[in-house]
């Protein structure tokens, strides 16, 4: 008769204990989780600069960076960025003309001058074009504004900066116009009243009191934008000739540094020269997108802390 | 006194004027934004489903890819994606639930929630020249679906983790606080009533990440995507076919293919991945509606 009371709670403290030794376990499994973000980021850098580490002894970070010619398998073999680093920055120069504009104005009229249902409508719109992958924008690119670039502007070839810009910019659309649109969304609407209620039309609300406050969140966009852009690599493969010359204008065919590593890493020896130049090419995208991003999530932060209520 | 007063009509009348020419002209930016994702999407509908039939979709490419269909390259993405998200998942379900329920409000949380938007914006060749050098070369996996599918975990992970965490917050603290009542362990109260009732947003948002990771080709460019195979990959260790980079090779590789098949291709791309990730957007919004706690 007592036996049963004791054992029924030796098997209830059994469990009990087995579900506390349980979530010992599971908590340092999510924990381990939490922790990979940085382990992978960390380790992508690391791996980076490993693999880049004979390129580094023997050509050098400084005859890398500064050497104007792009010669990786040529005799002798030149390996300067500069070609490189000037084919992305032409493009992204190119993409920002166009993201910029059109994507806070369109962040404005969606977030300020239009109606609910507009609002959700352009969520899907941007959606979709989020999702449609780089290599079909490239292929587009290749279909319709080559062509097009060839002919308006009377070129031997379409594959120009002009070209992968104008691709690029319309690809980095979404990640501006959403983080925009999210930062004039997070403006409380006590500032609109009281301007408007000051006499101020809608637009001189706009102008004078929404994007200001929202500023540094448009901003953090723009560079997010301009991360995207920078980092790209189908499209601009596809679209951009490829030639390897610091260009003059922009309606000269250039070549990226993403495109380079993926248009050459194909043709490599594993673990020679001509690979871990690649890897340092890698490292100084790495590096300029890690730059960009850093900025732009510090900005956002407090963003996000000074709306917060 | 009538000086100042129309003045200042005046100045409002300008100021009215300045209001409708900049709608027009933020509307315009719109309108182009509109035009643009119209554009794509009819261009590749209009000259991409002529192409599209049962035996495109179910029949290998012949002839040097000039002919016949793209089977092996859909049946190469589709087991990407699903070696991908059998990996990346669990990672980023626990990762979200850390960031969620259990990080502490210190400088550590701060890096981690840094270093997860950082991640979001690696660019894609990076993270393939990252799998080149870790599971293709010093694991030794080699060029195949394993070493591309743990590439594109990386790359999807911040993906999962954001939205994992972004669902787990949805749900109210009163849940969590009933269960503890109850005498639940912190982890009966997450797996038990927190995940549950958090589960149509974190397998929305994961269709979501794990359809661009389809969309994806720099990263398995370098890890194993191949240029034509004669079979289906046989094994994780296979290299395989796969949409992006097949439209790739068909674009600018390959001369004189057919457009009905260069089209074709990037309809079913686009179509499998857009529609997929729309449909599941606008799954979660409705859940969202529905759900009033």
């Amino acid at each position: 008769m007592t036996v049963t009371p004791t054992t029924k709670a030796g098997r209830h403290l059994g469990r009990a204990t087995r579900r506390r030794a349980a979530e010992a376990v599971v908590r340092t499994l999510v924990y381990a989780a939490g922790l990979l973000s940085i382990v992978i980021l960390a380790a992508i850098a690391i791996f980076l600069f490993v693999e880049a580490r004979k390129a580094i002894n023997e050509v050098g970070l400084g005859t890398m960076l500064t050497a104007t010619s792009w010669f990786p398998t040529g005799t002798p073999k030149i390996f300067g960025f500069l070609p490189l680093i000037a084919g992305s920055l032409s493009v992204t120069a190119v993409a920002l003309v166009v993201f910029v504009p059109i994507g806070i104005g369109s962040a404005i009229f969606i977030s300020e001058f239009s109606a609910g249902w507009f609002k959700e409508a352009m969520k899907s719109v941007i959606e979709f074009m989020a999702a449609v992958p780089s290599v079909v924008y490239g292929f587009l690119g290749v279909a319709v504004l080559i062509p097009w670039v060839k002919a308006t502007f009377n070129l031997t070839s379409g594959m120009t900066a002009l070209t992968g810009g104008l691709v690029l910019g319309i690809m980095s659309l979404p990640t501006v116009i959403s983080i925009s649109e999210d930062a004039l969304h997070a403006v409380p609407d006590a500032l609109r009243q009281g301007s408007l209620a000051l006499g101020n039309t809608r637009w001189q609300t706009v102008y004078k009191v929404v994007v200001p406050s929202a500023s540094s969140g448009i901003f953090a966009g723009v560079m997010l934008g301009l991360g995207r852009a920078i980092g790209e690599t189908m499209a601009v493969l596809m679209l951009t000739g490829n030639a390897a010359i610091i260009p003059t204008s922009v309606l000269e065919s250039v070549r990226t540094m993403t495109g380079t590593i993926a248009a050459e890493m194909g043709e490599v020896v594993f673990g020679g020269l001509h690979y871990s130049v690649l890897f340092a090419v890698g490292l100084v995208l790495f590096g300029i997108t890690f730059a960009i991003n850093l900025a732009a999530d510090l900005v956002l932060e407090r963003q996000r802390k000074r709306w917060r209520r | 006194m009538t000086a100042p007063m129309s003045n200042r009509t005046g100045r409002a009348r300008r100021a009215r004027v300045v209001e409708g020419v900049m709608k027009v002209v933020t509307g315009a930016c719109v309108a182009m934004v509109i035009g643009a994702a119209l554009f794509v999407l009819g261009k590749i509908i209009v000259a991409g489903l002529p192409g599209i039939s049962l035996e495109f979709l179910f029949s290998k490419p012949g002839m040097g890819m000039r002919a016949g269909g793209i089977f092996p390259v859909i049946m190469g993405t589709l087991m990407l994606v699903t070696l991908t998200g059998v990996l990346v998942l669990p990672l980023g379900v626990m990762a979200g639930i850390y960031l969620s329920e259990y990080a502490p409000k210190n400088l550590m949380t701060r890096i981690v929630r840094l270093s997860i938007a950082n991640m979001a914006g690696v660019p894609s060749i990076v993270y393939g020249l990252f799998g080149l050098a870790v599971f293709v070369l010093l694991m030794q996996i080699g060029k195949s679906l394993l070493a591309s599918a743990l590439t594109l975990t990386c790359l999807t992970l911040p993906v999962i983790i954001t939205t994992t965490e972004e669902a787990l917050r949805q749900i109210p603290a009163d849940l969590r606080q009933a269960a503890l009542a109850l005498g639940a362990t912190r982890w009966r109260a997450i797996s038990k009533v927190v995940l549950p009732a958090a589960a149509p947003g974190i397998v929305t948002g994961s269709i979501l990440g794990l359809s661009r990771a389809a969309g994806e080709t720099a990263p398995i460019l370098v890890t194993g995507a191949a240029f034509f195979l004669p079979k289906l990959p046989d094994s994780v260790t296979s290299q395989y076919m796969s949409l992006p980079y097949h439209l790739y090779v068909l674009a600018t590789q390959v001369p004189n293919v057919p457009p009905e098949i260069t089209w074709g291709t990037a309809f079913v791309l686009v179509v499998g991945v857009s529609i997929v990730s729309m449909f599941a957007a606008a799954w979660r919004s409705a859940q969202r509606k529905k759900v009033k706690w």
